[in-house]
């Protein structure tokens, strides 16, 4: 073979186009709007983009892993409901305290593990398509919240409510809790993704399974993990969700699923699975979120446009990071 | 002699800076058999892909009866009659062999489809090329076989005036490539000019007209193959004389290493006993389906099986391909493409898939991912760009590969299905070399394979397979291709296996 002089390494546009797109955005809102930029619109987008940005990072690994998750908002409006209830249960005996905050936060992280695992259950040891799966337990989890709020809304007590608000409302150093913790989970789940035995595996399993089982890969272990993990993300979305309104109702969550999973398409990871990062669904959670936070500061496009918009730059995103095919 | 009916003159392809084909010139004519031959890597499947327009020459001209074309689209040379046959079908999985011959020209009455007419065409095609397979039979419950023949039926079909086919004997049985090579007989003798490449260099002395041979991206040999024998063909492809292909058997063995005693896999096969020791090579012959894959799938976990196994005297429970590691026994599939490697991935992910946890503490170090890359890119001469996705490399190459990620994880009793399964007799030379330093290393090693030769040569003692039972057992002496076709197709005298696996 002759090799001629190599060519300069191109930047790929799937890594630039997310990004680019990022910039270009925040650029358009500083123009629109001089309160864009102020710290107080900063740290509300953010913490908007939290809730659906810790369920988005699990959900990378779900969809890099060759799976899918349709379940998470029906799924964190069921663990909300069942966390308020808990609570509220719980209020005559324990009083108002961090002990009962704590109890609430177990019964979410509980609630979505198992949820979590029911789903993995399903899909990897009964064999059954992901998607019918979770479109399945998606309707069984917004039908049980339903139920149990009667078809009205779950709220949590006035006084336990105040109490708790700080979790969504406060923080260290200016940085509001939902922001922490979504950084943190973003790191781990980066490194986890790029550097780690579970993240390695999740990519040859989403682009092979069938080498990944041949490779004595467990693949039904690492799947169910993926699932696992989403659920629990979900009771730590959750656990920062119910302080903001300290209700949940059938209407808690909705879309969000498909949220996350247009953030993680969004951010370059492939939806058929092998190939996933967990920066690019952050930057994808953040478009999504300031292109309704932009509608809403100016006034040149309805606010009811809003998922006009989200579906044309989904759309835009996958178009854009298309590769083309390499020859033979 | 006739004008070619498809010709290429002067031919070159470049991907990006590299120019994989270097004024490639050859021609094909109506009524002949042109056999294109060359290592892995040579350039033929580039080369038919430009004859069959899936890609233009980068510079140089294809020329249709005489007349310069450059095909804007596949369907323009389908139009003009030219089919290629992929090496790997090119058929809708999920559709019956009715449908996939019809594809893109259904026939129709009205504004429905003519199924009546269709299916009876279908039968027509497939009764002539003697495949017996139903014309409703969904294409993934075929075997190989009868993929390639409603390939060659959906060629018929569209009016074909010149076939190409990829290595169309590579998955195929003897019984099976006596069939297609009558079909292709009787389609030269029908005036089509065929085009295939294949590694059997037998099969391309028997059929062969017209012959080209291919090394580097260039043109070697190309005119009447008359007059070449296979040593003459190995040796213009590999460009050095070939001096012995198989490495000299020590017959030196040490301790017992796998013992396997009524191994059942149920469905495919049956109470299957042998031995194998330290330092020996055991070869699995038999046809294609008569189990060798499956019970050795079996014995490693990848598939239910039942049976008494020993390793190193120690009687073991295998459920998990996992725990066959553990153990120190490894599959190597014959399926690279499918289940040996991540097509989409590099070399580094793919090398170190298998053994990924001995390169991390908590995190995986790139680093020693890297220099284990180097070692085995060196060790078992690996070539082609790191950096290229696996999918692109070649069928030799990816083998070597695949081979290099399973010693890896160092396993004392390696099982090898297919070595050299659509790879040149270069590399091929490199892949025995390699199998035989394992073995005298002290591992224990099965071979798994078609090609008779192979396991003759390789093997220090042979199983042979028959319907999901061993038939016998040769070695020594007897170890010839008589014995073991014999003991495959269940003629001639039962061999006294069982009681040598003691």
């Amino acid at each position: 073979m002759t090799v001629k002089p190599q060519a300069r390494p191109k930047v790929s546009m799937s890594v630039i186009g997310p990004i680019a797109a990022l910039i270009a955005l925040i650029v358009m809102g500083a123009l629109m709007n001089p309160n864009f930029l102020g710290p107080d619109n900063i740290s509300n987008v953010l913490s908007r983009s939290a809730f659906i940005g810790i369920i988005a990072v699990g959900m990378t690994f779900v969809i890099t892993a060759g799976g899918l998750d349709l379940s998470v908002g029906s799924m964190a409006a069921f663990v909300a409901g069942l966390m308020i209830l808990v609570m509220n249960a719980a209020l005559p005996s324990l009083g108002i305290g961090v002990p009962i905050i704590l109890l609430g936060m177990a019964t979410a992280l509980v609630a979505g593990l198992i949820a979590g695992w029911l789903n993995g259950f399903l899909i990897t040891v009964l064999g059954i398509e992901a998607f019918i799966v979770t479109l399945g337990s998606m309707g069984i989890y917004r039908s049980l919240v339903t139920w149990l709020a009667d078809g009205g809304t779950l709220s949590l007590d006035f006084g336990l409510r105040t109490f708790y608000q700080p979790v969504f409302y406060g923080g260290i150093l200016g940085i509001s809790w939902p922001i922490i913790v979504f950084a943190v989970v973003v790191i781990l789940g980066e490194i986890a993704m790029r550097s780690s035995v579970f993240g390695r595996h999740c990519a040859a399993i989403g682009s092979n399974d069938q080498v990944a089982k041949y490779s004595s890969v467990r693949v039904g272990r690492v799947r169910m993990a993926t699932y696992v993990m989403l659920g629990l993300l979900v009771g730590v979305a959750t656990i920062m969700y119910v302080p903001r309104l300290g209700s949940a109702s059938s209407s808690t969550g909705v879309l969000w699923e498909l949220e996350a999973i247009a953030a993680v398409i969004i951010g370059g990871t492939l939806l058929k699975g092998g190939f996933g990062r967990v920066w690019g669904t952050v930057i994808g959670v953040l478009i999504l979120t300031l292109i309704g936070n932009i509608l809403n500061l100016t006034d040149f496009v309805s606010p009811y446009l809003n998922g006009a918009i989200q579906g044309l730059i989904i759309v835009l995103a996958v178009v854009l990071q298309r590769e083309s095919k390499p020859g033979a | 002699m006739t004008d070619p009916v498809l010709a290429l003159s002067n031919v070159s392809r470049s991907f990006g800076p590299i120019e994989v084909l270097h004024g490639v010139s050859m021609a094909l004519r109506p009524g002949r058999v042109h056999a294109l031959i060359g290592e892995n890597g040579a350039g033929k499947s580039t080369t038919m892909k430009i004859m069959a327009g899936y890609q233009p020459p980068s510079s140089g001209t294809v020329h249709v009866d005489g007349r310069e074309t450059a095909f804007a689209s596949l369907g323009e040379a389908e139009a003009l009659g030219i089919s290629l046959i992929h090496q790997e079908f090119n058929l809708a999985e999920q559709l019956t062999a009715e449908q996939n011959i019809f594809l893109g020209q259904e026939l129709k009455r009205g504004l429905l489809l003519d199924k009546r007419a269709m299916r009876a065409r279908t039968r027509e095609l497939l009764d002539r090329l003697d495949c017996r397979v139903p014309a409703d039979r969904v294409v993934s419950q075929m075997s190989n076989s009868d993929k390639q023949m409603v390939e060659i039926a959906k060629a018929l079909l569209r009016d074909t005036r010149v076939l190409i086919m990829d290595e169309p004997t590579a998955v195929l049985t003897k019984s099976e490539t006596a069939v297609l090579m009558r079909q292709v007989r009787a389609l030269r003798d029908k005036g089509t000019a065929v085009l295939f490449t294949s590694h059997k260099l037998d099969e391309v002395r028997e059929i062969a007209d017209d012959l080209t041979i291919m090394r580097d991206g260039a043109v070697v040999f190309s005119g009447p193959a008359e007059g070449m024998d296979e040593r003459a063909m190995a040796t213009a492809m590999v460009g050095r004389e070939m001096s012995d292909l198989f490495p000299a058997k020590t017959g030196r063995f040490g301790d017992m290493a796998l013992e396997v005693r009524g191994l059942t896999v149920p469905g495919f096969a049956e109470d299957i006993s042998f031995t194998l020791r330290r330092g020996e090579i055991l070869g699995i012959a038999g046809l294609i389906g008569s189990g060798r894959t499956e019970t050795f799938e079996g014995l490693c976990g990848l598939r239910p099986a039942t049976g008494e196994v020993r390793i190193k005297g120690q009687p073991v429970t295998i459920r998990h391909p996992w725990e066959a590691l553990d153990l120190g026994m490894c599959y190597l599939t014959e399926d690279r493409k499918t289940r040996g490697l991540l097509l989409q991935k590099g070399m580094r992910e793919n090398l170190t898939l298998q053994a990924l946890h001995s390169f991390a503490r908590g995190l995986i170090d790139k680093g020693a991912e890297e220099t284990a890359l180097t070692r085995a890119i060196a060790e078992f001469d690996i070539r082609g760009s790191r950096a290229v996705r696996v999918g692109n490399l070649s069928g030799g190459n990816q083998q070597k590969l695949l081979f290099a990620k399973t010693m890896l994880s160092s396993p004392e009793i390696v099982i090898i299905d297919e070595p050299t399964r659509g790879i040149d007799i270069g590399t091929k030379q490199q892949m025995y070399g390699f199998i035989r330093g394992l073995a005298d290393q002290g591992r224990a090693i099965v071979v798994i394979s078609s090609e008779m030769q192979e396991v003759i040569g390789l093997a220090d003692r042979v199983l042979v397979m028959r319907q999901g039972r061993i038939a016998g057992e040769v070695q020594g002496a007897s170890l010839t291709e008589d014995a073991i076709v014999q003991l495959a197709m269940g003629v001639g005298q039962r061999a006294p296996v069982l009681e040598t696996a003691q």
